[in-house]
């Protein structure tokens, strides 16, 4: 498609011609497959056997920041969630709320994106909806997606499982996403660009269940709030006592600068290509082998912990030089420090 | 940034060496005082303040700016926040800390322009885009942030900004050290003095402190190896009966301190009287905008937000006993009850340098299980 200027209106979302418009020369075109030509309210599919579905919302500013777009993430985030299901996506419905204003140049790029993210984690977006919202009234475009998935017949991923002296394994280097996003949101620049780590993680899980299977006790994505959080509504939630070792921490060596600098705790930033895993410990040392081979972000993957019986719905970290502390829920968004 | 130059720092080896070495050394019990908020956020961070022998009780002194920015202050700041003509410019960890009746983030909710910066220049930027709106930095902090707060101002005045403005709270180490030092119920013998700050202003403001009060400064950097140094030497002078003052961290802080830096502060800024949060006024503890600069200086541009009522007191809240040692807070009753992070009573709870807010997240949890 040539270069345009134009911008969304009202009308776009009205259900008349320019919504038919867009959706031919846009959303149909870019995303095609059999579901959506039928162009009907729905899809309908056949699917068997154990199910998972899943539904998230992406509203992230700026919508384009290095290492994907909002679009990508509105893909990835949902596969993922399904993911720490135990479950492979099949299908996926995508809806937008679109900012009266907003740069149709923009969204294209988007379901661009969208379309990548979702053959390289081959699952097929069958319906979907668009409305427009008067200037003022959103922020640009939202992204909804759901996700139906289909859940590995070795999966029993249930945080009930998980037993004390079970390794927690890191997928890859914390930090990144959302470090990337707020290098540039605050207009930060660092000598080299931070990268944000969206990417499906579908092929990585599915590989650990298909080896390691039931002694895959938990799976959860440490999205907003990062592995602090995770790890503490685990500790909470269960009851247990979870120990981590700070040193075994993945961290990127410019994400990790960009944190000393603003003074942010890398284990409270957001992740969306990560993930992590409560293994039974015989098959933890095989299972990190597993997830190292997956390049290029596996070669960080790390054992980071463990859960113990020891001070139960508490995270104690063992830091860097030795001594202990307690890793903290934490409350409301980080703020740079002022000096 | 260069993470090996920190690591160094962060050496487990070294740490255990030093550790052994105080160890070694204190034979009485001591009580010492680190000075400055980064400092008591790395103590706790990294699990420093459970690996010193019990002999040494390490108390939170009041170097964090967040903690001891008045309340009136703040309510300025959200007033001026609030008006339609104005873009009101913060670092982060300030806008969170409550007024009288809300917090700067409080302000944006309610529509006020707010913008979190990371530095006075950023502010300068915003004013040169936005000629229309008065643009004003919150200049809080210590000795450390004066330099580039006052950078800006003449910056202003070079590129004749008249929407530049800023609202200083500065504050000033010595004063402070010298409140504590002075009243009736202090238990301190020694100071971990503020590295950042004394790159500064240097050594000699500390001289006469620890001859009149017969203890020990040492000057000291933020990471856990510069910390344990700094105790350590603090405690052989203890040891020794010695009351002078040391310069641990002189890869950063020359004695004579930055002259250059000194001769921007002074331009812009003189001495004045300043309200501590739960300590009250402490005379010539801080900078006003020198009456040259007066066209940049928000409280003379606005004067009439100044005289906002205040409510003075933070209900139960004892901010003036952890900012000056005589309290820790677990022994504050609304410790983690009434008052935690999401719902700050004071402002130690507020910023991650306060020692409410550390100990919060980094121990409180832990000390009461184990």
């Amino acid at each position: 498609m040539e270069k345009t200027t134009e911008r969304f209106t009202i009308a776009h979302g009205s259900g008349g011609e320019l919504t038919n418009q867009l959706l031919e020369s846009e959303t149909f075109e870019i995303l095609q497959n059999e579901y959506l030509q039928k162009k009907h309210d729905g899809a309908v599919f056949e699917l068997s056997g154990k199910l998972a579905f899943t539904t998230d919302s992406y509203v992230v500013s700026p919508l384009f920041f290095p290492g994907g777009n909002i679009g990508d993430l509105a893909v990835n985030g949902t596969v993922n969630d399904l993911a720490m299901c135990g479950a492979r996506a099949k299908y996926l419905s995508l809806s937008f709320i679109l900012e009266e204003g907003f740069s149709i140049d923009e969204f294209h790029t988007i379901l661009l994106s969208i379309r990548k993210a979702a053959d390289k984690a081959d699952v097929l977006i069958v319906t979907g909806d668009t409305k427009v919202v008067e200037r003022g009234k959103g922020d640009k475009i939202f992204i909804n997606t759901s996700g139906i998935g289909q859940v590995h017949p070795n999966a029993n991923i249930d945080a009930a499982n998980i037993e004390i002296g079970d390794k927690i394994l890191i997928s890859g280097p914390v930090a990144s996403h959302g470090m990337a996003i707020m290098s540039v949101r605050e207009g930060l620049e660092f000598e080299s660009q931070i990268r944000s780590d969206t990417a499906s993680v579908q092929e990585q899980v599915m590989t650990l269940l298909d080896e390691f299977g039931q002694d895959i006790h938990f799976l959860r994505d440490p999205t907003r709030g990062g592995v602090a959080t995770v790890l503490n509504e685990i500790a909470r939630q269960m009851h247990l006592g979870i120990s981590v070792d700070e040193r075994k921490i993945p961290v990127r060596e410019q994400v990790r600068s960009a944190c000393e600098m603003l003074g942010i705790d890398p284990l409270y930033v957001a992740n969306e290509g990560t993930f992590l895993v409560w293994v039974k410990a015989e098959a933890s040392e095989m299972a990190l082998e597993k997830l190292q081979a997956v390049l290029p972000t596996g070669q960080q993957a790390a054992v980071i912990g463990s859960v113990v019986a020891e001070h139960p719905g508490q995270v104690i970290i063992r830091t860097e030089i030795g001594g202990r502390r307690v890793v903290a829920m934490p409350s409301g968004e980080q703020l740079p420090r002022i000096c | 940034m260069n993470m090996k130059y920190i690591s160094e720092y962060r050496n487990a080896g070294v740490v255990k060496k030093l550790l052994a070495e105080i160890e070694a050394t204190v034979t009485r019990a001591w009580m010492l005082m680190e000075v400055c908020g980064g400092q008591t956020h790395s103590l706790v961070k990294n699990g420093i303040l459970n690996m010193l022998p019990d002999k040494i009780t390490m108390v939170h002194g009041p170097g964090c700016p967040v903690c001891v920015t008045p309340k009136s202050m703040i309510d300025q700041a959200v007033a001026l926040a609030l008006r339609q003509d104005v873009i009101m410019c913060s670092f982060g960890d300030m806008v969170r800390v409550p007024g009288s009746s809300k917090s700067l983030m409080q302000a944006r909710s309610e529509g006020g322009n707010l913008r979190v910066v990371y530095s006075p220049l950023d502010a300068i930027k915003i004013a040169r885009e936005n000629p229309d709106k008065e643009v004003i930095f919150f200049a809080v902090g210590f000795e450390t942030t004066a330099p580039a707060n006052a950078l800006a101002v003449l910056q202003a005045a070079k590129l004749n900004l008249n929407n530049f403005s800023v609202l200083v709270s500065h504050v000033l180490v010595p004063p402070a050290m010298e409140a504590i030092l002075s009243d009736e119920f202090n238990t301190i013998n020694g100071f971990l003095g503020a590295g950042h700050v004394c790159s500064v202003m240097g050594l000699h403001e500390y001289y006469p402190l620890a001859e009149k009060y017969k203890i020990p400064i040492v000057v000291t950097g933020f990471e856990p190896v510069d910390l344990l140094e700094g105790i350590l030497m603090a405690v052989r002078q203890l040891e020794a009966g010695i009351a002078t003052v040391e310069n641990q961290y002189a890869r950063v802080v020359r004695n004579t301190g930055n002259l250059q830096a000194q001769a921007v502060i002074q331009e812009v800024f003189k001495v004045a009287d300043r309200e501590w949060r739960g300590i009250g006024v402490i005379p010539q503890s801080g900078y006003k905008v020198r009456e040259k600069y007066q066209l940049f200086d928000a409280e003379h541009k606005f004067s009439e937000t100044k005289n906002i009522k205040v409510q003075e007191l933070d209900a139960g809240c004892i901010a003036g006993e952890i900012l000056r040692g005589i309290k820790k807070p677990v022994q504050c009753p609304h410790f983690g009850k009434g008052c935690t992070p999401l719902n700050p009573l004071g402002a130690p709870m507020v910023s991650s340098e306060g020692a409410c807010a550390a100990y919060f997240h980094f121990s409180q949890a832990y000390e009461t299980t184990s």
